[in-house]
């Protein structure tokens, strides 16, 4: 049947070229930038309307006694640049898929994953320290758009993780041949979208007084 | 060529019918079916709820009701008409027509269609379980922080509005993914932007607007979700949080909803003068800029809204002035659409009776909407009903005006029955007749200073005739929709001939194919070199196209059908529900783990897979 196989070929058809989900992608990420943008606005209008409790920067008193201010951004400096670190490993790992470099693809693969687990990593004891510092989540107004903006990036940051995660397996099952690098093209640009973020909410909330 | 081939080859194999079908189906044209009946449901409720509203208003100090109930009442009637009603009847002219109009076989991601479709309905109907519950929402469409906050509504009800709301948020996002990418790359081939039939333009433009909006929503609904379930103080004062930060998260995303609900229908009315008028869209470029426009703007007019939180001179005058200035690109869609069917000849089909009707009424209520863009006169005008008069015109007078036209423009089409002229013709007056008996006094009972949202008023107010009137109008509306039903049901069990494809003469793809369409659409995707595509191909043909013939029904192979994206639905509902009364673990979990699977289920399944019948 020629005809079949020359309807077949429509499916391919785009009227850019560009490929259906990579456009479907980066339309999402215009999207998550409203989202993103709503919950950092929250936190800025919130800064320093605090009634009680710890502040993000500076001393603070906590039953008339003076305790030391609550981030860390030593450690968080640290994180910053895990992430960043990795965004520039994928890309390394979709140039090795698109070249059919099992090992470039493999080895950049798994070192994306590496830093973004130390960035939850990082984060999940982040959260812990605060709690036992006595911040709960409902405990002030920047406790709570803390919790709520930083946690929202985690989880961001986290289904990247198991998308990647997905690539990976598949990659190693050598599924991954280069025809198909935009499985994780698609993966990646989600990946570059939530450091972008990052780097957004690292200024706002840990470096800007 | 290819086409010749198909032309001949036997029509064979039936599409598969039945319930499971349905169910799986990825077709864009059944999905939009499925949006138009349970969205047509959804729509006849609303509507009862504003009849026992009105029943209610008959005369003064009502008893039918009470205050709980009728709270209830006009916030389901609010909440339903927008998101259950008007923007999935919208959908569903998006799903059925966008690809047809744009010569594709389907839209980007059928599967991710039928996902938003089941997130939609589960959305809805969790929403109305409350009613079960006795506990319907009962905080206003815009549910207002600290008033729906967990110490002023301690009950389930603003628990079913956020959860219900987030349920159809995610439901649109993905629809509006999913076209976004359909109308940029499936246009047929040749078919440049500048080129695409002006209600896709208008639906291209709106899902920009739902991509942009309803992020911001999603982010203050999950606010107050936190709030009432975790004890936070993002709109609670007394914890330092500020009830207008809800305000303005709920109205960046509120206004651009507005556009969100009318844009569609102007595409809708910019379809049927031209061909009703027979000759072109008349300033095709003035109307797509001005609509971008319309959209661009309306970003940045959220405010007007709170000209009563008392923002200041300034902000004020912004927000005016802004509001104002969207009046501009309004007018010149309406001079344009004047312009359409100035010197046409015209044909008074029922389709061009609504579109008619639409102008008209649209700009009855875009004109009342420049009075309270002036903050002295919203301050006298805001929480009365002259307020209520002014969006029913827009929204009832323009959407729902243009929605049932395009009901019975592209009946044929999709349905394959022709619905009758004299029933339709009925239908438009009454409800022009109803429409404007309802909510014409409204503007003056408003003025005259009768609030919004009160389930009574006195006897010495002098409202009552006006009131009566309102309720009389009110039921012409209902006898209106019963006879749109009648038409429906006659012309469905009547043995008319199958509707050609083309019964308008009309100018766009969708009437070059049977009806209703195949499967596939089109056995072979159309060459388009301009505006009109079918008008051209006609004048090209010297006059008519023969009635196109069907092919065999597997010519053309589409993806299969899914079972997936309805598990990966179910699991988002699960998930959120989750939400209702607090939060529950278990059911958070429980929802993760379906939607999961559902996920990974659809992503590892091959769409065109043989299925070895
Ligand atoms: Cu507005």
């Amino acid at each position: 049947m020629a005809t079949a196989h020359a309807h077949a070929d429509d499916h391919h058809y785009t009227a850019t070229g560009i490929d259906n989900r990579k456009l479907a992608i980066w339309t999402f990420i215009g999207s998550e930038c409203m989202f993103f943008a709503s919950l950092i606005g929250t936190y800025l209008v919130y800064k320093g309307r605090d009634v009680v409790g710890p502040k993000p920067h500076g001393e603070w008193l906590l039953n008339g006694v003076a305790q030391e201010q609550m981030l860390e951004i030593p450690l968080v400096t640290f994180g910053t640049a895990l992430l960043l670190f990795s965004s520039f490993f994928v890309v390394l790992a979709l140039n090795g898929a698109q070249k059919g470099n099992r090992k470039q693809l493999i080895g950049w693969l798994l070192a994306t994953i590496v830093c973004g687990v130390f960035f939850v990593g990082m984060q999940v004891y982040e959260f812990n320290h605060f709690a036992h510092r006595g911040m709960g989540y409902t405990t002030n107004l920047f406790s709570s758009t803390f919790y709520t903006l930083t946690g929202f990036h985690g989880t961001h940051v986290t289904l990247g993780l198991v998308w990647l995660v997905s690539v990976l397996v598949v990659a190693l099952r050598g599924k991954l041949p280069p025809e198909k690098a935009l499985n994780l093209e698609m993966a990646a640009l989600y990946w570059h979208f939530v450091d972008v973020v990052w780097i957004v909410i690292f200024p706002v909330v840990y470096l800007i007084r | 060529m290819a086409t010749t081939a198909l032309e001949h080859a036997p029509a064979h194999h039936e599409e598969a019918t039945g319930i499971w079908s349905w169910i799986t189906t990825v077709d864009h044209k059944r999905i939009g079916i499925m949006y138009g009946v349970t969205a047509f449901l959804f729509f006849l409720l609303g509507g009862l709820e504003a009849l026992v509203i009105r029943m209610q208003l008959w005369g003064p100090d009502g008893r039918l009701v009470s205050a709980e109930v009728y709270n209830q009442l006009f916030t389901m009637h609010g909440t339903t008409m927008i998101f259950l009603g008007v923007m999935p009847l919208s959908a569903m002219y998006f799903n059925y027509m966008i690809p047809l109009q744009l010569g594709a076989r389907d839209v980007a991601f059928p599967r991710l269609n039928a996902f938003s479709y089941w997130v939609f309905l589960l959305g809805g109907l969790i929403i109305n379980a409350s009613w079960f519950f006795g506990a319907a929402p009962n905080g206003g469409w815009f549910g207002y922080a600290n008033l729906t906050s967990a110490q002023y509504s301690p009950g389930l009800n603003i628990d079913f509005w956020t959860v219900g709301l987030q349920i159809l948020g995610v439901a649109s996002l993905a629809a509006a993914v999913n076209f976004f990418v359909t109308v940029i790359n499936l246009r047929a081939p040749g078919m440049g932007m500048m080129h695409m039939p002006m209600f896709v333009w208008m639906s291209f433009i709106t899902q920009i607007l739902l991509l942009l909006s309803f992020p911001i929503i999603t982010v203050a609904l999950v606010l107050l979700m936190i709030d009432r379930s975790f004890g936070t103080h993002f709109f609670v004062p007394a914890g330092g949080g500020d009830p207008i930060l809800w305000q303005h998260l709920f109205w960046l995303f509120g206004h651009p909803e507005v556009y969100i609900l009318i844009l569609p229908s102007f595409g809708i009315v910019s379809e049927i003068l031209p061909v009703f008028s027979r000759k072109p869209l008349f300033g095709y470029a003035a109307m797509v800029f001005s609509g971008a426009f319309i959209a661009f703007v309306g970003f940045g007019v959220w405010a007007h809204h709170m000209f009563s939180t008392g923002m200041g001179p300034f902000a004020d005058a912004f927000f005016a002035l802004a509001t104002m200035i969207i009046a501009i690109p309004t007018g010149v869609k309406i001079f344009n659409w004047i312009g359409t069917v100035w010197g046409g000849k015209l044909e008074f089909k029922t389709p061009m009776l609504f579109a008619l009707g639409f102008i008209a009424m649209f700009i009855m209520g875009g004109l009342s909407g420049v009075m309270h863009a002036s903050p002295p006169a919203d301050l006298q005008q805001t929480d009365t009903y002259f307020i209520v008069a002014h969006f029913h015109y827009v929204l009832f007078g323009g959407a729902i005006f243009a929605l049932t036209g395009g009901a019975y423009y592209w009946w044929p089409k999709m349905s394959g029955k022709m619905l009758d002229e004299g029933l339709g013709t009925l239908h438009f007056w009454l409800m022009m007749i109803g429409f404007n008996l309802t909510f014409f006094p409204m503007h003056i009972v408003g003025l005259n200073g009768m609030p919004r949202r009160v389930y009574t008023y006195s006897a010495e107010s002098n409202f009552e005739l006006l009131n009566k009137m309102e309720t009389v109008g009110a039921f012409l509306l209902g006898l209106a929709m019963l006879v749109f039903m009648w038409n429906i049901l006659k012309t469905w069990r009547s043995h008319q001939p199958p509707a050609p494809a083309d019964p308008w003469n009309g100018a766009t793809l969708e009437w070059a194919i049977p009806s209703p369409p195949q499967h596939f659409n089109f056995p072979a995707l159309p060459r388009v070199h301009g505006r009109d595509a079918l008008w051209e191909m006609k004048r090209v043909a010297g006059g008519t196209l023969p009635e196109p013939t069907p092919v065999a029904h597997d010519a053309v192979p589409m993806p299969n059908p899914s079972w997936k994206p309805l598990v990966a639905a179910l699991g988002v509902a699960i998930t959120l529900g989750g939400f209702i009364g607090g939060s529950h673990l278990w059911v958070h979990a429980v929802g993760l783990v379906v939607l999961f699977y559902g996920v990974y289920a659809w992503a590892f399944e091959d769409p065109f897979a043989a299925t070895g019948h």
